[in-house]
């Protein structure tokens, strides 16, 4: 795969991979949508979800797009319009921008960096520039008290979230994502290698803490105060319409899906699955999924977490983050270090 | 009085930090609308909030955009007529509403319905508050950010509105109530319907005890949030669930019964001590399973006999006045009604449960921060047709 993509010439590689960006970044998220937002929670609260548009529903997406295409683009008066319009796609340049270092396969990649999950954490922040910018220039007040909570809750998530992580890089020796997935392909847990070693099983710790604060950087519930419906309508998002609504809307769910993807390549093994051969030039056609398949059980979870708690206070949040994740994540750094040592 | 008192002082010591440091740094304050098109008050219930950060300094209920004059409106109207405006009260227990106004007119009128139609007056009265609370226990979780229980709630309360829409005819609005009895006997099969219905209603309060009140996170957030301490609550004229959550230990249904039929049967007054947000879920919990109770027992002594008293086609009412309250699914309503002896009521005076209940607003917002205004809210539990009327 290699060998062809360097023979195209560099506009060639560059639709192509701008291609299979937009298809990774738009069929997840719409996958995510029908599959967990309409069916899934139908069904744990006793109803069936759209069932007209297209056969079972499963167009229901592309109606809702439809509709949201052809809204009126509502600026309010007040609002600062240049920060205002621009907010929804700052938020979504964090999502490519994330998806850049995930790797699909062994030679299916985007760029193979030796920084890559440093990077991935990086500009996973950026969105928070994104959710700040709407929050203020919208000029209303749910937006302005969405937004500084959104603000306050991302960043006090990204720690724990960046410490998790380093339970990982310490095991596998590499921030690079695509080395993350070979060192699990290829390990074994103290010696018994039949399966790898997918860091779950060792970095059990970190894979909760990574979930939770995963949870966290995405405002679901049980950490949607930026946007609890039920008290600041929603929140930074309360005066979008039409189109720039519907790039928030895709941003949440593909931030979901992308988030999904880097915590499984960190911890389930990415595209990887036991019994073959990781460099098998199979994996560049399934790798990518048993990657997708991976990311829907994980979205499975944040989703079903979603619509079964109620969601924390703003101080309790922070509380769970500061005093319980965090020494909970630099315990986990200690004993992984010194495993790392003694092993 | 104690526990006011300090609470007082520490919210004016906090208010003096508070300033301090508003000099130093300069913050402004900010004024929040919440409502009155807000999805939190579900109805039109507008709460002023001067915010310092997230924290409230002061709020002010603003009441009556739903206003509909119906004390006015009853006046022009007769007596059977008034039981179609006041169905709109609490539109989600209707036929509790009827009941305290057609008990007036009787008393005025020295009539007294057939104890057929006494037992089935109290049955159809506890359906409706079973209709009224589940809604509440899946709203209280919507209230705090789950979404799931609301469903569960609308899907079971189902079971009690067929029940009531096969009895009267209507599921909302049921008409059903005349002076001296009531419209219709029961129809043919109802009885064992509706203890199917109660088991469901059973096994719905086991499943939000579950999802809900055994919740870490539901806990948190409603445990020690907005303590209305008895005497408070008293003085504000909270009724109901609400006063009983403060450990007073009080309900018109077993304290002064007039005209309907729970002293009969055995139940219990739940109370809780503590007065916070979860302690008016966890009475209001209760008080549906006990309603159950209620309605089983009723059901297996249902008296035969006539449905209807003798009472003129055309009623006239005595000149007289009489006020006649009931254990309503909102709190104490009652009716004072005025006659001169007229087709229609001289004056009717509605004294409605949620009015008063969200008059503690003021005092129970102070110092609690925006995510804690939604929790207190939906603890207090109005309907917003109760406030305005």
């Amino acid at each position: 795969m290699i060998g062809v993509l360097s023979e195209l010439s560099y506009w060639q590689v560059t639709s192509i991979r701008v291609g299979a960006g937009l298809v990774a970044v738009l069929l997840v998220a719409g996958t995510l949508v029908y599959a967990h937002l309409f069916k899934m929670v139908s069904f744990m609260q006793s109803r069936l979800g759209p069932m007209e548009a297209g056969p079972y529903g499963s167009l229901q997406l592309m109606a809702e797009i439809g509709k949201f295409l052809q809204k009126e683009d509502i600026v309010p008066r007040r609002a600062d319009r240049f920060v205002f319009k621009a907010a929804p796609f700052v938020v979504l340049t964090s999502t490519f921008l994330l998806l850049v270092v995930l790797p699909g396969g062994p030679d299916a990649w985007f760029i193979s960096n030796d920084l890559g999950i440093y990077l991935a954490m990086a500009v996973s922040s950026v969105s928070v520039i994104g959710i700040l910018m709407a929050g203020w220039g919208s000029a209303s007040k749910y937006s302005l008290l969405g937004g500084l909570r959104a603000t306050g809750q991302l960043i006090a998530y990204e720690l724990p979230l960046l410490l998790a992580v380093v339970g990982v890089v310490i095991q596998a020796e590499t921030m690079n994502l695509q080395e993350i997935v070979l060192a699990q392909a290829n390990g074994e847990i103290f010696g018994w290698g039949a399966i790898g070693n997918p860091f779950i099983i060792t970095q059990f710790a970190g894979f909760i803490i990574f979930m939770i604060a995963m949870q966290a950087e995405l405002t679901q519930t049980p950490f949607d105060m930026p946007v609890a419906e039920s008290e600041l309508v929603t929140g930074y998002m309360t005066e979008y319409s039409g189109l720039r609504f519907l790039l928030f809307f895709i941003g949440e769910f593909a931030t979901a899906g992308v988030f999904s993807a880097i915590a499984a390549v960190l911890f389930l093994g990415g595209w990887y699955v036991p019994g073959l051969d990781p460099a098998d030039n199979l994996f560049n056609v399934i790798g990518p999924l048993v990657l997708f398949g991976k990311v829907v059980v994980l979205t499975f979870l944040v989703f079903w977490v979603r619509f079964t708690f109620p969601r924390f206070r703003e101080d309790q949040l922070q509380r769970l983050a500061w005093k319980f994740l965090v020494p909970l994540a630099l315990a986990n750094i200690v004993v992984t270090g010194v495993l790392k040592v003694v092993v | 009085m104690t526990v006011t008192e300090r609470q007082q002082l520490s919210y004016i010591a906090a208010q003096a930090a508070d300033a301090r440091v508003n000099l130093e740094i300069e913050t402004e304050g900010m004024t929040l609308n919440i409502g009155p098109q807000h999805p939190a008050t579900h109805g039109t219930l507008r709460i002023v909030a001067k915010l310092d950060g997230e924290q409230v300094v002061a709020a002010e209920p603003v009441m009556g955009y739903m206003h509909r004059g119906y004390e006015k409106l009853a006046e022009v109207r007769t007596y059977p007529q008034v039981t179609t405006l006041i169905n709109r009260i609490d539109w989600l227990g209707s036929f509790a509403n009827e009941v305290p106004f057609i008990l007036a007119a009787e008393r005025l009128m020295e009539v007294e319905a057939p104890p057929r139609a006494q037992w089935i007056r109290t049955i159809l009265f506890e359906l409706s508050r079973i209709a009224n609370i589940t809604l509440f226990l899946g709203d209280m979780a919507v209230q705090v950010g789950a979404i799931t229980p609301v469903f569960f709630a609308f899907r079971d309360r189902e079971h009690v509105l067929n029940q009531i829409e096969a009895a009267t005819g209507g599921r909302f609005h049921p008409n059903f109530d005349r002076i001296g009895g009531l419209k219709d006997d029961l129809p043919a099969g109802w009885v064992a319907e509706t203890r199917q219905a109660m088991r469901k209603i059973r096994r719905f309060c086991d499943e939000i005890e579950e999802l809900v009140e055994g919740n870490e996170i539901f806990q948190a957030r409603t445990r020690g949030i907005g303590v209305i301490p008895p005497d408070v609550g008293l003085s504000y004229g909270l009724t109901g669930a609400n006063i009983r959550a403060s450990g007073v230990d009080w309900d018109v249904r077993r304290d002064s019964p007039c005209g309907l039929v729970h002293d009969q049967v055995d139940w219990k007054v739940w109370t809780h001590p503590d007065g916070d947000s979860f302690a008016r879920f966890w009475v209001r919990m209760q008080e549906t399973r006990e309603a159950t109770k209620i309605v089983d027992q009723l059901l297996d002594g249902i008296p035969s006999g006539p449905i209807m008293a003798k009472v003129p086609v055309i009623i006239k009412v005595p000149a007289g006045e009489a006020y006649v309250e009931t254990e309503n699914p909102l709190g104490v309503m009652g009716y004072y009604v005025v006659s001169k002896g007229d087709l229609n009521p001289f004056r009717v005076k509605i004294r409605s449960a949620s009015f008063s209940n969200v008059s503690i607003t003021p005092w129970l917002l102070k110092g609690v921060y925006v995510p804690d205004i939604i929790t207190i809210l939906g603890s207090l539990y109005f309907i917003l047709g109760d406030i305005d009327r």
